[in-house]
């Protein structure tokens, strides 16, 4: 067993304030369509109002920690598609294939069924790329992982809302 | 003999610690109220616990101690035998030194000290005991929580009423509290232990005494909590706020100018530090400091003083300087904690000692600024470092002026010369002219920066003007120098600030916001003295009032302008200025208000009417002007419509009732003497419409009229009962003289309504629909003349189809022979008689007032067109609401009619047509909603209390009862239309009671309503009522039984395409639902997580994050093999 944390004194970002400028359409147009997007996407992920996922090493949501950001969130609403860049906060962090299961599990529970997603680490940000990404994006390994029990009990612990 | 037995119990009971605190405290409570009543003495009581106060027993000699202890404080007002105090002092004092028994032998010290202005008082020399004997013998760092908290309660008490003997103590009193001190970290001890400290220092003032020689060291033990830190800053909620502990901390720390030498170097060096906490409170501390060490200690420390609060004004100041309107009265930036501290801590510096400002004055940076400031013209050119410069040296120059007289007097002779030459603002030459071609060149050139720093400066000298009782007691010499300075300037200032308005365009706005707040400053000097003559004041006016009038749309500067004139306004009104209000009388209202009566100008009417509104209720005489203008304006453009058919003029009348509405109306309370300008009003608008006999012209929109009833309503809703007697007096006469009179005499037969094919001409119209606002708005105690035809004339119109008619008949119905006193409408016509009226009984017999009257028949569709059958139905919805309100049976029967409507036939077996049923149920709501228009508390109505409850429960029997039988799908849904009106109208504490007999009918409803889209309103309002069943404990058991209904209910709705209010709280209460119990919602997770599934794809967002919640939520109770 390791000791200690892997990255044991992380930068901790200030979050930046979100001035919700999508104006709701308004209630008396009951046809006008509010396409998903960017900023609805990253709200799902973020957002404390709904739940943080936090990192599995530190108390801090992945936002103070610059994980992810809004735009590393890119979603296409007409072609159901949406793609979330994370960046580990150190290279070796054996943690980023949980921040992506993470991820993925909070938005298939949150996105409708039609969209598909992919989850990405930025390109030179960790040690195995590569492998972290199609293991994040390999359906099968994806159910297999969720089979685990104790893979689906961290993952909702780190979905679980924090009380701040 | 009874009383002493039962105290050997309640004595063993509270001796006993395997007891429980509940059992304790009875019986502490039992003797206090024998000791109380006088059946038992404290002698009496001391003799029977002699065993408990000496056993050898430590536990029970605690608790005995303890118990007495506790006696002595409930009977803290209780008279004593002063020998009796002094023995029982002496034991307590004595106890003190054992430590088993601290806690007893405390509270027993500080319940006899305490007691003051009773018979029975510890003397001096005991007292001296108790502080002694604490000193030397109690350790309070080791003692636990709550004994530490009454040592040093014993301490405050001690040094707050024995103060002689705590001076003979001396040096004790000082060792004793260090030793206590040290090492505290309870919120509410330090508390007390703070203020212990302010009280020593208070006690022992002398540089020889013993406060003066520990200075050292009982600063060194308070100075280490500064500042404040509360590391656990949750649970505890007894716990004293920060803020509190912080106050305390700052006056111990400036109790005593002994401190001086060690407190100032450590409050400057926290200042430095970059904790935002810190800062405010070291300039918090240092500002008590300031106060308390007096000038002479705190001379020495200006110059580290001096610019360590430089740097926090400088740090704490933000660089974006508002232009906007919200920033004409205010600064204009925002000001931070740190940003307010400093500045009241400069201000107390200069106003203490004006040698401090010899600091500001000298300081290079502040003259710095002088030098460059011309160098940017436009503020948002200027770099930021310049900004910041400007805005803290504005600060730093304003709150030291703001100070005193004689500091302002420095502070303009140092820097406001200098500035207006910066400015290229020449003075005033000996003759008293303007050099003016040299205006001409410098007014192209104007610094903002500049400008920021002058209007700040004008505008702090304006509070230094005294008011003019103080200003003859003081001598005008010594105060009158920057007001001689500025009154040199004063002419060239207008000038360049006028030109800075004059110059300015629409992109901006910086020019026309400085130059008006300008003018705002110069405009606000008060009294005599004022460095403004009157003829510059007047020029002010002139310059703002020409702005107003010249724009022909609503830019920035107009508002501004407004703005500022209304501030001048107020600010002349606040200080009776009466020579101003003249000039202001004459250059701004009149000119206003001419405006408005020429309705000629380029300016759009909507404008001036605001303009002039804002700027007349500042003062009592000008809305007098003014409603006199509007009165006048009405007058014109009315009669100017009808002869010319300006229509154009009609417009401006509908505007300016708008504006008299909008504006005028909501402020009645803040304005004296507008009722009666405006009843005033009223009665003339009467006059008007009395003397345009003919219209040429017919309306082609219904605005004015609406306009019209609105304003006259409302008029007569607030006047006073002699004045709504005027107006309907006014408007019975103008009635009576038109052709609506004609009306009265029509027999209520439907061969005569349909003869009546005309429509009333379009003033009849107006006349009547005035008419019935003006009842509509009457209290129960006014008079309305000749009820019986009016009842009449309002019955014909309203199945004329006139709705106002309707509401006026029912106000008129609720407030007949209400009013107290018998000189009322009463005796002309009475309620029974006006019933008698409208219902018009087929056969006369017997009073009723159901489907045999001629209303009814109506309704019910046994004669008269379809047409009439809809506006009878409205008709008596609008009299049932009048009847309901006033608590009358006689609406049971129009409910009864209404209900008939509702089914698919009449009685006869002829099909109703659904327009008539769509009209009935919605007849429901007019009943059970709460109107605008009429009827509600403004226009005062009789209202009972429960009226709606009463409603409900004979109704929505019967509804249900329909709802079963109901033939046709149609009268079906009518029926659960009425019958959600009524449900979701009432308070919701009624539902509660009967959610087990209600939930299966709104269930039905909500799947009947889903249906048609017309009625997704009321579908909302019934989920409304449905999901407030949902939370509450009271509903939970049927909730619980109908769990299924209602979750298959409320999937359906979370897809009802018609309104998203609907969705979003239909999954809002799936998601409530999770509270019911496990077993009972499990079996539906997968219907529900389906249908959720599907809103998270909904086209509104609200929804999507609504369905977000629920689905997470739902997912948790599912079983943890599928995550998604």
């Amino acid at each position: 067993m390791v000791s200690g944390l892997i990255n044991e004194n992380p930068i901790v970002y200030e979050i930046k304030e979100r001035r919700d400028v999508r104006a709701y359409s308004s209630n008396t147009d009951e046809l006008s369509v509010d396409a998903i997007d960017q900023l609805e996407v990253f709200d799902i992920l973020i957002a404390h109002h709904i739940r943080d996922i936090k990192d599995p090493e530190h108390p801090y949501s992945l936002e103070q920690l610059k994980v992810l950001t809004e735009d590393s969130v890119e979603v296409d609403d007409t072609k159901s598609h949406v793609r979330v860049t994370f960046t580990p906060t150190v290279e070796h962090c054996s943690m980023a294939t949980i921040i992506g299961l993470c991820v993925r599990v909070k938005l298939m529970r949150s996105l409708p069924p039609r969209y598909k997603i992919d989850i990405r680490v930025a390109p030179g940000t960790h040690a195995t790329e590569a492998a972290v990404n199609k293991q994040l994006n390999d359906k099968e390994r994806v159910a297999a992982a969720l089979e685990n029990p104790n893979l689906v009990e961290m993952v909702d612990e780190c979905l679980s809302p924090s009380f701040e | 003999m009874a009383a002493l037995n039962n105290l050997t119990e309640h004595l063993e009971a509270f001796v006993d610690v395997t007891r429980s605190p509940t059992h304790h405290a009875e019986s502490l409570k039992a003797i206090a109220t024998s000791l109380e009543k006088g059946v038992l003495s404290i002698n009496q009581l001391v003799v029977e616990m002699d065993m408990y106060l000496t056993t050898t027993d430590d536990v029970v000699r605690a608790r005995g101690i303890l118990l007495l202890a506790e006696m002595l404080d409930y009977l803290k007002s209780k008279p004593l035998d002063n020998a009796v105090v002094h023995s029982l002092v002496g034991f307590f004092t004595a106890k003190l030194a054992e430590w088993r028994s601290v806690r007893g032998a405390l509270s027993g010290c500080l319940a006899l000290i305490k007691r003051k202005g009773v018979a029975g008082v510890v003397t001096a020399v005991d007292a001296e005991a108790v502080a002694k004997s604490m000193a030397q013998s109690i350790q309070v760092q080791s003692l636990a929580l709550y004994d530490r908290k009454l040592c040093f309660e014993l301490l405050e008490c001690l040094l707050e009423q024995y103060p002689e003997a705590m001076i003979n103590l001396g040096d004790l009193m000082v060792y004793a509290t260090c030793e206590a001190i040290d090492g505290e970290k309870d919120p509410p001890c330090l508390m007390i232990a703070f203020h212990v400290v302010e009280l020593l220092a208070r006690l022992f003032p002398s540089p020889s005494g013993p406060v003066a020689s520990e200075a050292s060291d009982l600063f060194e033990f308070i100075s280490c909590y500064f500042p404040l830190h509360y590391t656990h800053t949750k649970g505890d909620e007894a716990s004293i706020p920060r803020e509190d502990l912080s106050r305390g901390l700052s006056l111990a720390i400036s109790s005593t100018p002994f401190f001086e030498p060690y407190a100032i170097p450590l409050l400057l060096e926290k200042l430095s530090s970059s904790l935002p906490v810190a800062k405010v409170d070291s300039l918090k501390c240092l500002k008590d400091c300031a106060v308390n060490y007096g000038v002479s200690r705190m001379k020495k420390h200006y110059k580290y003083l001096w610019p360590a609060l430089k740097d926090a004004l400088y740090a704490s100041t933000k660089t974006d300087l508002s232009f906007g309107l919200e920033s004409l009265t205010s600064p204009g930036f925002g000001m931070g904690e740190i940003h307010r501290e400093a500045v009241n801590l400069l201000q107390r510096l200069v106003k203490q000692d004006i040698s401090f400002l010899g600091l500001v004055v000298e300081d290079i940076r502040v003259n710095m600024v002088f030098d460059t400031i011309s160098r940017y013209s436009r503020y948002e050119e200027m770099l930021d470092t310049s900004k910041l410069e400007v805005l803290v040296v504005s600060q730093i120059l304003s709150v030291s002026a703001r100070s005193s007289v004689e500091s302002c007097n420095i502070i303009f002779e140092t820097f406001f010369s200098r500035l207006m030459n910066t400015l290229g603002i020449v003075e005033k030459t000996s003759t008293g002219d303007l050099v003016h071609n040299e205006i001409s060149t410098v007014s192209t050139r104007l610094y903002h920066g500049g400008l920021h720093l002058c209007i700040e400066l004008l505008t702090t000298s304006k509070d230094l003007i005294p008011s003019s009782e103080e200003c003859t007691s003081t001598p005008e010499s010594a105060q009158q120098s920057w007001c001689s300075i500025v009154s040199r300037f004063s002419a060239s200032l207008i000038e360049a600030f006028t030109s800075a308005v004059q110059s300015s365009n629409d992109d901006c706005s910086a020019d026309a916001y400085l130059g008006v707040k300008g003018l705002l400053a110069m405009g606000m000097f008060r009294g005599g003295s004022s460095p403004v003559s009157r003829s510059e004041f007047e020029k002010i006016l002139t310059t703002l009032t020409s702005i107003i009038t010249a724009n022909s749309a609503k830019t920035v500067k107009w508002e501004l302008a407004l703005k500022a004139l209304v501030c001048m306004g107020s600010f002349i009104d606040r200080y009776s200025e009466s020579e101003k209000a003249m000039s202001y009388m004459a250059i701004v209202v009149e000119n206003l208000v001419s405006l408005v009566r020429s309705s000629h100008c380029s300016l759009p009417h909507p404008m001036i009417l605001e303009a002039t509104s804002e700027v007349c209720s500042t003062r009592p005489t000008y809305v007098e002007k003014m409603v006199e203008g509007f009165e006048e304006a009405f007058c014109s453009s009315f009669s100017d419509f009808c002869v010319n058919g300006n229509f154009k003029s009609i417009e401006n009348c509908s505007q300016l009732l708008e504006c008299v509405t909008n504006k005028l109306l909501p402020r009645l309370t803040e304005i004296d003497g507008l009722e009666k300008s405006l009843v005033h009003f009223a009665i003339s608008m009467w006059n008007q419409i009395e003397s345009s006999v003919v219209f040429s012209y017919d309306f082609n929109g219904r605005e004015f009229v609406e306009a019209a009833m609105k304003t006259m309503g409302e008029i007569v809703g607030v006047a006073s009962v002699d004045s709504q007697n005027s107006i309907i007096q006014k408007a019975y006469n103008v009635i009576s003289s038109s052709t609506l009179p004609a009306m009265e005499s029509i027999p209520l037969t439907v061969a005569a309504l349909e003869g009546l094919q005309r429509d009333l001409s379009t003033r009849d119209e107006l006349i009547l629909s005035l008419f019935a606002s003006v009842i509509i708005g009457a209290s129960p105690k006014a008079s309305i003349p000749d009820v019986k035809s009016l009842v009449h004339l309002f019955l014909v119109s309203f199945l004329k189809g006139y709705i106002r008619a309707a509401q006026a008949l029912g106000s008129m119905i609720n407030k007949l022979g209400t009013g107290s006193g018998g000189t009322n409408i009463s005796t002309d016509c009475s309620l029974e008689e006006a019933c008698d009226i409208i219902f018009h009984e087929s056969d006369s017999s017997k009073t009723i007032c159901g489907s045999e009257t001629f209303l009814g028949k109506i309704c019910l569709g046994f004669c008269g067109s379809l047409d009439h059958q809809t506006r009878a139905i409205t008709g008596l919805a609008w009299i049932g609401k009048g009847l309901l309100m006033r608590g009358d049976k006689r609406v049971n029967e129009i409910a009864l009619v209404l209900m008939e409507c509702l089914k698919s036939t009449n009685s006869s077996g002829n099909a109703l047509h659904p327009s008539t049923m769509k009209h009935a149920a919605d007849a429901f709501l007019t009943l059970m909603s709460d109107s605008e228009v009429c009827l509600n508390r403004k226009f005062h109505a009789v209202i009972r209390p429960l009226y709606k409850q009463r409603f409900f429960s004979i109704t929505v029997p019967i509804l249900e009862s329909l709802i079963v039988n109901s033939q046709t799908p149609l009268s079906r849904t009518m029926l659960h239309v009425a019958l959600a009106h009524v449900v979701s109208n009432v308070p919701v504490t009624v539902i509660l009671d009967n959610t087990k007999k209600l939930l299966p009918v709104i269930l039905e409803g909500l799947s009947v309503l889903s249906v048609d889209s017309v009625h997704k309103e009321t579908l909302f309002s019934l989920l409304l009522v449905l999901s407030g069943t949902l939370t509450d404990i009271k509903g939970q058991q049927s909730v619980s039984d109908n769990a299924h209904r209602i979750i298959e209910c409320l999937v359906k709705l979370t897809s009802y395409p018609h309104l998203m209010v609907v969705r979003e709280t239909a999954i809002q209460c799936l998601a409530t639902l999770l509270e019911l119990p496990h077993g009972r919602i499990y079996p539906f997770r997968r219907e529900v997580l389906q249908a959720v599934t599907k809103a998270l794809d909904d086209p509104k967002r609200r929804v999507r994050e609504e369905a977000i919640k629920c689905r997470q939520a739902w997912t948790s109770i599912s079983s943890r093999s599928t995550p998604f």
